[in-house]
């Protein structure tokens, strides 16, 4: 009885414990609430897709993708082409994701093929696997760049000829996929002052009696992203889809069961990594500039700490974990550098803060995992000892 | 013979050992002197060298490879700056203490001659025992989540960087040469050593053979010394129960070994020598690096003891001193041979492929091993 009170508690700790922050932070920073519902929207609409990308490995019991990084610099890649070629808008980021995927499939095998040689400890061997690509990849992009691949545009040159600068502007497909279907939420009062700044009809207005100020949202993105759900939810139920589950559940009675272990593992990786390209390539559309050497670096510790905050654990996620996760994790983001500043008068504690809650609660959630990992071994070793000796 | 040689040395440390012999040989052509480049070569050895073998105990005791340097080094960096910050406080202390007992030696003159020798073994002395503490903290947070240490290790380094960032700012340091001119509080984010315990081992006894070349010989029989204490600890009774745990721990404890009890003692020393080897490395680097300095230290000490031979579950002094060697060799040669040669800085991409390729390397091999 304790232990099951115990058990939901740690299931659900980390995000009461993140509701319980937001709600003392929210008021310190004195942010209003359409401001913040507007970042809410801008936020799930970047990240959510790349969260969502780490679903399938967690189903296949290959726990946390660290290696997600490798299919977000395979999207970069097709975007600094892209960029270089000068293809904007929606066909741009079609582009980009058409050469991304083939380097992001390549890069998912070479991940699949590794991470089987590693079964145990996939986490830390994707994770500097991550590391190392990065360097692979800051060769192709500092080196490569210019010489070997042509890069027409000079502006995007560094000024010795050859690598590509560290900060490129996406000017041409920034914001294409997120005002696509433009669309607003506003106030009756707001409605008229926002049509009139930003020009045209051609926005879905939906006017709420009780609301102030207005809301962008980015429909098209949200689309895009409860289709990519859909996806899931229909990948589940594929016969590949309960491989995937029956491997997490088990490798061994999988592979008794007749299912290809090792080749189901490294599709269910191709599959994040891929999707995690064309989930860079959305948050990068939605930022509007490509930090070449570092936009990469955080994708994968800041989708991994969402989703974790959202309630997902090494072993299980959910659609649900992820826009939860979004949510939360986010939220604190907006509101704790000025809820620092606000209570001790410095913003880079709060920015400090931050960090250390992405980190700490990546460490607590590994912690409480494996932790929980070996008493059920333990439990399960003293069932089979029949519980006589009562240790 | 040869073949058996390549099989035990392994493929990768081969390429890396010739790839550097063959940076020696090139140097002289494009202009880079050999003698500096050895010069420069042993200065790193010295100054990472405890930090990689903080890595040992860990390995032999099957906690895996030891990603929660920070850990370590954090505590070291306590002893640091506080050993800056109470520097006058603790040399009045010793006079008074040598009054006190009769100690006639230990007075005004010695202390004031023997200054930064002093300063440098206080920040040792105060580093040790908080990183016994969070050692053990540390260890006994392994203990309870067997078989996923590295990664767990990992992110217990990145939160607590991560949190002392926020201490470095709160902490009530005082002493101006530390803190934020301005403000008058915070820990600035690179803080000199010098005036305290600059070089202190690296220009004890150290030998000059000509302009360019220059031994740490200080620095270099500090290294040996630790060396020669874990290699003697890890021979004691305790070390062999140690080694034990970490090659079967289902043995071990059937032969009346407390198993959780030995790891605790290995994450305990390995998280000391972490404080120890960061306080050498400032020593000769001359800056105190805090906030998110650390952050990225553990992967250069892991790389390096896996370079040395060592793999997830066996590690010893002599895969130390190659790996050590070999990394620091490869990262001092590759900037100014290369550079010379291609007219880029290519040191940054080299060093991140070759220190995760060896770690993804001994990550991917035991599995191999054991089928």
């Amino acid at each position: 009885m304790i232990r099951k009170l115990f058990d939901i508690i740690a299931n659900n700790a980390v995000p009461a414990v993140f509701i319980i922050i937001s709600a003392f932070a929210i008021p310190l920073s004195g942010y209003s609430a359409s401001y913040l519902i507007q970042e809410l929207l801008t936020r799930i609409g970047r990240n959510s897709f790349l969260i969502l990308s780490l679903l399938i490995p967690i189903m296949a019991g290959m726990g946390l993708n660290f290696g997600m990084v490798l299919g977000a610099m395979a999207g970069q890649i097709g975007l600094l082409l892209v960029c270089d070629w000068g293809v904007v808008g929606i066909p741009g980021m079609v582009l980009a994701c058409l050469i991304g995927t083939p380097i992001a499939i390549v890069l998912g095998l070479f991940c699949g093929g590794v991470l089987n040689r590693a079964k145990g400890r996939e986490m830390v061997t994707s994770y500097i696997l991550g590391f190392f690509i990065n360097g692979v990849y800051q060769m192709v992009v500092l080196y490569f760049m210019g010489w070997i691949i042509p890069i027409t545009n000079p502006a995007m040159l560094l000024s010795r000829g050859y690598g590509v600068r560290n900060a490129i502007s996406l000017l041409g497909i920034r914001g294409v996929l997120d005002n696509l279907i433009p669309a607003v939420i506003s106030g009756t009062t707001a409605t008229q002052q926002f049509l009139s700044v930003n020009g045209n009809g051609a926005f879905i207005v939906c006017q709420l009696p009780f609301f102030e100020g207005y809301i962008r949202i980015p429909l098209a993105t949200l689309i895009v992203i409860a289709l990519f759900c859909l996806f899931i939810i229909w990948f589940r139920k594929t016969k590949l889809g309960q491989d995937m589950r029956a491997i997490g559940q088990s490798q061994a009675v999988a592979d008794s069961a007749g299912i290809p272990v090792n080749r189901t593992r490294i599709i269910a990786i191709v599959i994040s990594t891929v999707l995690a390209c064309y989930g860079q390539i959305i948050y990068l559309q939605n930022m509007g500039t490509l930090n070449t050497y570092n936009s990469h670096d955080q994708t994968g510790m800041f989708s991994i700490a969402a989703l974790l905050i959202g309630g997902a654990s090494v072993s299980h996620a959910s659609i649900a974990n992820v826009f939860v996760g979004v949510i939360l994790f986010h939220l604190m983001f907006i509101v704790a550098p000025v809820a620092g500043k606000n209570l001790v008068g410095d913003a880079q504690i709060g920015e400090y803060f931050r960090v250390f809650v992405s980190y700490g609660i990546i460490a607590i959630s590994l912690v409480l995992h494996a932790w929980r990992r070996n008493r059920e071994k333990e439990a399960a070793r003293r069932s089979l000892r029949g519980n006589k000796g009562g240790n | 013979m040869i073949s058996k040689f390549i099989q035990n040395a392994g493929w990768p440390r081969i390429i890396i050992a010739l790839f550097l012999l063959g940076l020696f040989i090139a140097a002289p052509f494009v202009g880079v002197r050999v003698d500096t480049s050895l010069a420069n070569t042993l200065v790193r050895f010295g100054m990472n060298g405890v930090m990689v073998l903080a890595m040992i105990p860990m390995v032999q005791a099957g906690c895996g490879l030891n990603f929660g340097l920070p850990l370590g080094i954090i505590a070291g960096l306590l002893g640091a700056t506080l050993s800056i910050e109470w520097n006058v406080e603790i040399l009045a202390r010793l006079v008074e203490f040598g009054g006190k007992y009769n100690l006639s030696w230990l007075n005004e003159a010695f202390v004031t001659n023997w200054r930064e020798p002093l300063g440098f073994a206080s920040a040792i002395i105060i580093a040790v025992p908080i990183a016994a503490v969070l050692g053990w903290f540390y260890g006994k947070l392994l203990n309870r989540v067997k078989g996923d240490e590295m990664m767990i290790a990992t992110y217990v380094g990145f939160s607590s960087v991560s949190f002392m960032c926020i201490a470095w700012l709160l902490l009530p340091y005082k002493h101006p040469t530390m803190v934020w001119g301005y403000a008058g509080k915070g820990l600035r984010t690179t803080i000199s050593v010098e005036g305290y315990w600059l070089h202190v081992l690296s220009d004890a006894l150290a030998i000059d053979v000509n302009e360019h070349l220059r031994i740490p010989t200080g620095m270099l029989i500090f290294f040996a010394v630790m060396a020669i204490l874990v290699w003697i600890f890890m021979r004691s009774k305790t070390g062999t129960a140690m080694t034990a745990v970490g090659s079967n721990p289902e043995f071990a404890r059937a032969s009346g070994v407390n198993v959780d009890k030995m790891r605790t003692i290995s994450v305990m020393l390995s998280t000391v020598l972490g404080a120890i080897g960061i306080i050498v490395y400032e020593q000769s680097f001359g800056f105190i690096q805090l906030y998110m300095g650390p952050f990225y230290m553990a992967l250069p000490a892991v790389a390096s003891i896996l370079l040395g031979g060592a793999s997830v579950n066996k590690a010893s002094i002599l895969n130390v001193i190659v790996g050590t060697f070999l990394f620091q060799g490869i990262l001092t040669m590759t900037p100014s041979v290369i550079n010379s040669y291609l007219q880029t800085d290519m040191s940054e991409v080299i060093r991140l492929i070759v220190s995760n390729g060896m770690i993804l390397y001994a990550l991917t091999r035991k599995v191999r091993a054991g089928r």
